[in-house]
């Protein structure tokens, strides 16, 4: 058995092996729109080989990660929940 | 399509669209002959900022006019023109752009223009994005920003107006000759096609003048108005050089709209990597945090400068049928709006809200600022 990485999903606890990609601690996690689109559909990995961005997240507050690409680390903070805009209405 | 038409507007981006929209509103028929999509040339290249300007007087009237017709549109646009009511800032490196900040304060004071000067603390709470140790801003709360080519359309689309999906390829004494060789007849032709303008009306002094954007991905808040250098208005008045200015926009997606550069002579679309390294290099002098943002695409445009900086707005020297509405440089989508309006004046023959006479093509044109 691999090694154990604690990090966080949305502000809860999530346990991987070392090695284990953001993407699969974020999938554990029990969460499966990664991210908004445009407007405010939700978006989930695809191509699991960093092509199609469909699965960013923040990753320690630095948002558009592809979760797909970066391996797990010990106390990383991952969110999913990044504001969502509201493009569909006039401001004014 | 008819046989004969009131007006017939070559072009359809937002300075043609505003054009046949007030002309349409001023009980006229009106065509758009225009071989692109609506909006798709500068229209689309641009930045979008509604900004009041004053190089000169001329060009305060103008802005300022156009400025408040965008206000009183503003309810009505619709979303998918993602209005922005973000305010411009101007930003101060040194003492020495502070000593402009206040002179353009007093200016927009003068004219009734809201404008607040911040102090380096003020501009760095406004801005926490922006690098430490600048002098300062001028903030101009009633600019704006918009998506213009949907603002083009919707303009279009809120009159009855006819459009020929085809490309003008000479205007005659008795209207518009399309591309395969057919005829529209009108009352007044309408010259409205921005850097291309020169090549249905030889001789009018019209220049391209090329410019590239980059737009980032999504990161609502990083910028909240349109933050502009004060040298910006260096690189806009020179000539003859190349130049760069840092001016970072915030659109209503999130995304980080990044300018600007300014070349002559450039006719070719690609994208000029030494002039995309400068205009980057010359942002984060301003925004280092920018060099962390994921740029999701970059493309150029082409604007329409003339010699003293104003637009050209009416009938042609010794021909009274053919009107131009061209030249607007940088601030077509600003200034497109009075521009319908005073074409659609002149046309029906009925007082302006400004005097027409600054915009006119057959005024005397001195190059300003050197």
């Amino acid at each position: 058995m691999a090694e154990a990485v604690k990090l966080s999903v949305n502000g809860g606890p999530v346990t991987v092996p070392a090695g284990a990609m953001v993407s699969a601690a974020v999938a554990l996690a029990g969460v499966s729109a990664f991210r908004k689109s445009v407007n405010g559909e939700p978006r989930g990995p695809l191509c699991g080989m960093g092509t199609c961005f469909e699965c960013r997240v923040t990753v320690n507050g630095r948002a558009h990660v592809r979760s797909c690409q970066v391996p797990c680390e010990a106390g990383m903070e991952v969110r999913t929940d990044a504001i969502l805009l509201d493009v569909t209405r006039n401001p004014v | 399509m008819r046989a004969s038409y009131d007006v017939a507007i070559a072009g359809g981006g937002i300075v043609g669209a505003a054009c046949a929209a007030e002309c349409a509103a001023a009980g006229l028929s009106v065509v758009v002959v225009e071989p692109g999509p609506i909006g798709g040339g500068a229209t689309a290249a641009g930045m979008g900022h509604i900004v009041v300007m004053d190089d000169s007087p001329a060009q305060v009237a103008l802005t300022l006019y156009s400025r408040q017709l965008w206000i009183e549109l503003a309810r009505e646009l619709p979303a998918d023109v993602e209005y922005l009511p973000c305010g411009t800032m101007w930003v101060a490196a040194g003492e020495d752009e502070m000593a402009e900040v206040r002179r353009k304060k007093q200016v927009y004071d003068g004219i009734g223009v809201k404008a607040e000067v911040l102090g380096p603390q003020a501009l760095a709470e406004a801005e926490p994005n922006l690098r430490p140790g600048l002098a300062g801003g001028l903030f101009v709360a009633d600019d704006s920003v918009i998506y213009a080519p949907c603002a083009a359309r919707f303009l279009l689309d809120r009159r009855p107006v006819e459009r020929v999906a085809q490309r003008a390829v000479e205007l005659t004494r008795d209207g518009i000759k399309l591309h395969d060789g057919t005829a529209i007849a009108a009352g007044i032709t309408v010259n409205a096609t921005g850097a291309w303008a020169p090549e249905l009306t030889p001789g009018i002094e019209v220049r391209k003048r090329k410019g590239h954007l980059v737009i980032t991905d999504r990161y609502p808040g990083f910028v909240h108005a349109v933050l502009i250098e004060l040298g910006y208005l260096k690189s806009a008045h020179s000539t003859t050089a190349d130049s760069v200015a840092f001016n970072a926009q915030p659109r209503r997606t999130g995304q980080v709209l990044l300018g600007s550069s300014r070349q002559y002579g450039a006719e070719d679309t690609a994208i000029e990597t030494h002039m995309l390294h400068r205009m980057l290099q010359r942002a984060r002098e301003y925004m280092p945090g920018l060099g962390e943002l994921t740029a999701v695409r970059t493309w150029t445009g082409f604007r329409a400068a003339t010699p003293d900086k104003l637009p050209l707005i009416g009938p042609v020297p010794g021909n009274e049928r053919l009107y131009l509405a061209t030249g607007h440089e940088g601030l077509g989508i600003t200034t497109s709006l009075a521009t319908g309006r005073l074409l659609a004046d002149q046309v029906v023959g009925r007082p302006s809200a400004i005097p027409c006479e600054p915009y006119l093509p057959g005024r005397k044109q001195e190059a300003s600022h050197g």
